[in-house]
């Protein structure tokens, strides 16, 4: 905005500047106007090279900031109009801000961690897997290589980071097979940090810990598995026997039917034969309803040995193996024999089933030869045998013909059956064929099935034996190379231990010196402070003797300085014999006598010595005698104050002579502290001078006479010199007096 | 005695006038012996006598006086040479 208003300024000085030129070409005949049109003309020019300035300083500032700040400094309300053309100075830039370093990401490995804690939920026990065992040899491998790895990671050193992979891996593999089932992992060796190493007597522990959970349920297992044995052992043998009992009594009851069939014996013992029969009938009912319970209980135990058997299968522990194994083919023999067993009392029963069909139908046909025969003869009822002598011949003939009828009819019957005899036996054949099959099919069936329990028994007992074989190698294998290991840390120790000896040795042998620079050092400090303390306890007596030979030289110095004194003091009295006009006496002897007193002084001497030898001689003026002296001179320097080395003819003997009577001046002034040129006029210096002699200031008086040039300098040389012989004696004097009291108050002893 | 160095140009004075008297007395007297002898009474060589004895008292006089401050054909002058440092 400014510089706008400057160039509109600048635009319109020009403009002027150049009206002005035809203005200034009509009035440049006059004299005045010529004159205020060139000076327009500078006043323009000025304006014009002040603006370009201003300008050019602005640009330039705009461009240099250090120009601007050094202009805004030095020139006063520059900043004002900076800041109004260009605007505020800038700022420095402030310090780039540093990124910020970005955190890591957190690594995989704890992510990892936060999968395996989420993966490994519930019990971290022992090896032990809830997962079904869909592959038991796979499994038993896998966790016979994390017992090897354990094995390995609680030996020795060797990190145990492999067995964390392996088990990891494995870990893995399960949690993804048994994912589904949503059940705790396998081993998981390591708790939050994945490939931390287990202190030993962790691993020990867990192994240790293992094995005795292994223990308990194995032993548990085991317990429950001959319990469950000899429970369904007993049960079975209970059956067995049962079913030998029931065996037993069907084998009787047939016999005693059979023999109640076919003997022909007397009634009486008929019918002890049927009470007989009906006893082993009971019997029968008995043994076979006892041998059915005892059957359900046998079977009972046994299905529960087997839900036993497959829960301690499930529980996958090698050494669980062979006692199952033999769990197994305990159950198996005893299914078998109560198999076999019960077969026999089938076709026991079914024999017996035959004979009593048999005995039915003997037994119908008697009933219907009783109907027979008691239709015939109402009144003869049963136990006819008996009836032998009351038959009429009647009956009797009736009971012949019956009986001829019947056997006709019998042997028509027979001749029938002779003819469907063969149909017969041939459907009878047929159905026994069909029973037979059907027998022959369970009997097949159950053979089928025991031998596959038998094959797959021998299969697992093979098994067995393999995964014996198999740890037992690999147990070689491990001690094998557990031996290598321990070989290789044996050897590692042994180095080692070199290593640590020499180190320990060394570190010994430093701690050795060590010690003993230290106690060297111990001794040595001692030496030095009881001789510190000596040279202290011998300074000290040095300095008490010094004190007391100073207190001799002190009194001797004490005394000399006295003399000197009184010296002195005679030598600024003798100063004082001076009367008007007439010198001192010769200070000689006084002199004479201060130096003899200060014999050793070289101060004292020196100043005794720097006496002037005039005074020495003749002595000094006083004061006084000088300054009458003065009196006289003035006015004899006054009259040829005139006359110097150019100005010294007659004339300006008179002319000198003719200013000191027409000039007055003050009689005494005082001197100013600074001289300054027109001081050194002789007529002041006298008065400043005399005033100076006057106050008692000999010195002073001194200096500005010394001031005076040309003849009446040398009018007061003399004065002059005797002045200074004054002062000079007198200040000697005086050093003398205070040196002498100076030493007189060092050598007194204040109270 | 002591050199009082202020009684000097009293000295001084005292041999200009006496001086001056002497020559000035002389020089009259031989003005007037002259003028009475050679040159018939005529005043001239009396105020030349005089004057002239006047004026050598007058020279001697200020010679006198400007004694000290000239410097005499036997005198040797030393010079210093300040080192300008």
């Amino acid at each position: 905005m400014l510089r706008a208003c400057l160039r509109g300024a600048n635009a319109t000085a020009r403009k002027n500047y150049r009206r002005i030129p035809l203005t200034s070409l009509q009035q440049c005949r006059h004299y005045t106007a010529g004159e205020s049109s060139s000076a327009s003309k500078v006043v323009v020019a000025g304006l014009l090279t002040v603006s370009g300035g201003i300008g050019g300083t602005v640009l330039y500032a705009k461009w240099d900031h250090k120009f601007r700040a050094a202009v805004e400094k030095n020139v006063p309300y520059s900043d004002w109009l900076l800041g109004l053309a260009l605007g505020p100075a800038a700022q420095d830039p402030g310090l780039p801000i540093k990124k910020r370093v970005e955190l890591a990401q957190p690594p995989s490995m704890i992510e990892k961690q936060a999968k395996k804690s989420a993966k490994k939920e519930g019990a971290e026990g022992p090896v032990k897997d809830s997962s079904p065992a869909p592959s038991q040899p796979a499994q038993s491998l896998e966790e016979a290589s994390a017992e090897a790895t354990h094995i390995i990671s609680a030996i020795g050193e060797v990190p145990s980071v492999p067995a964390p992979c392996d088990t990891e891996a494995a870990a893995v593999k399960e949690c993804n097979e048994c994912h589904e089932h949503k059940e705790a992992t396998a081993v998981h060796p390591a708790p939050t940090e994945p490939m931390k190493e287990r202190p030993v007597e962790e691993v020990a522990a867990r192994l240790a810990q293992q094995e005795q959970e292994e223990q308990d349920i194995s032993a548990s297992v085991s317990a429950s598995l001959e319990d469950s044995l000899a429970s369904s052992a007993k049960a079975t043998l209970q059956a067995i026997g049962a079913q030998e009992a029931a065996l037993q009594a069907i084998m009787q009851h047939t016999d005693k039917l059979k023999e109640a069939m076919e003997a022909e014996v007397l009634p009486e013992e008929k019918s002890n034969q049927w009470k007989d029969l009906e006893a082993a009938l009971a019997d029968r009912t008995t043994a076979l309803n006892d041998a059915r319970a005892a059957l359900s209980k046998a079977n009972e135990s046994l299905d529960s040995l087997r839900s036993v058997i497959d829960e301690s299968k499930g529980l996958k522990i090698s050494s669980v193996r062979p006692l199952v194994l033999a769990a197994e083919e305990n159950l198996h023999n005893m299914v078998v024999d109560l198999d076999k067993m019960v077969m026999k009392v089938q076709s026991a029963e079914s024999e017996a089933k035959i004979v009593s069909q048999y005995s039915e139908l003997v037994n119908e046909a008697k009933r219907q030869f009783q109907r027979e025969v008691s239709s015939l003869t109402p009144e003869i009822q049963a136990n006819w045998k008996g009836l032998t002598g009351k038959l009429s011949t009647d009956d009797l003939n009736a009971l012949i013909a019956h009986a001829h009828r019947r056997i006709d009819q019998l042997n028509r019957e027979l001749a029938e059956q002779k003819i469907r005899e063969k149909i017969h036996i041939d459907a009878a054949l047929e159905q026994q064929k069909l029973e037979d099959q059907k027998a022959l099919d369970n009997a097949v069936n159950t053979a089928l099935q025991h031998v596959k329990e038998d094959a797959r028994l021998d299969q697992e007992r093979k098994l067995a034996e393999l995964r014996e074989v198999m740890e037992a190698e690999m147990r070689t294998q491990l001690r094998r190379q557990a031996a290598a290991h321990t070989d290789h840390v044996q050897d590692v120790l042994k180095v080692q231990e070199h290593e640590l000896k020499a180190e320990a040795e060394q570190v010994l042998s430093s701690k050795m010196l060590e010690q003993e620079t230290r106690y060297r050092q111990l001794t040595q400090e001692q030496l030095d402070n009881f001789t510190l303390d000596m040279n202290t306890a011998y300074a000290r007596l040095k300095g008490v003797e010094e004190a007391i030979d100073s207190h001799v030289v002190a009194e001797d110095e004490a005394r000399k300085a006295h003399q000197l004194w009184l010296s002195v003091e005679a030598l600024s009295y003798s100063l004082k014999t001076a009367e008007a006009d007439v010198p001192t006496v010769p200070l000689e002897n006084a002199a004479q006598a201060v130096r003899d007193s200060c014999r050793d002084n070289d101060f004292a001497l020196a100043l005794a010595s720097a006496l002037p030898e005039k005074s020495l001689q003749r002595g000094v003026y006083s004061e006084a005698s000088l300054r009458a002296r003065f009196n006289s001179l003035r006015s004899l320097a006054r009259r040829v104050a005139l006359i110097d080395e150019s100005r010294n003819s007659l004339y300006q003997y008179f002319l000198s002579y003719l200013q000191a009577a027409l000039l007055f001046e003050k009689s005494q002034e005082a001197p100013p502290s600074q001289l300054s040129s027109e001081d050194l006029d002789p007529f002041k210096l006298l008065s400043y001078a005399s005033y100076c002699l006057e106050h008692g200031d000999l010195e002073l008086a001194a200096k500005l006479v010394n001031q005076l040039r040309g003849e009446a300098r040398r009018v007061v040389e003399d004065w002059l010199i005797e002045a200074r012989l004054t002062l000079e004696t007198r200040q000697v004097v005086n050093l003398l007096s205070a040196y002498a009291n100076a030493v007189g108050l060092g050598t007194t002893q204040a109270p | 005695m002591f050199s009082m160095s202020e009684k000097e140009l009293g000295k001084k004075w005292d041999r200009c006038l006496a001086d001056g008297a002497i020559k000035l007395g002389t020089g009259l007297g031989l003005g007037i012996v002259f003028s009475v002898l050679f040159f018939k009474r005529h005043t001239w060589p009396i105020s030349l006598g005089s004057g002239a004895g006047l004026g050598m008292a007058y020279a001697n006089c200020q010679n006198n006086l400007r004694s000290h401050y000239m410097l005499h054909r036997g005198d040797k002058v030393g010079l210093s040479m300040e080192k300008i440092d």
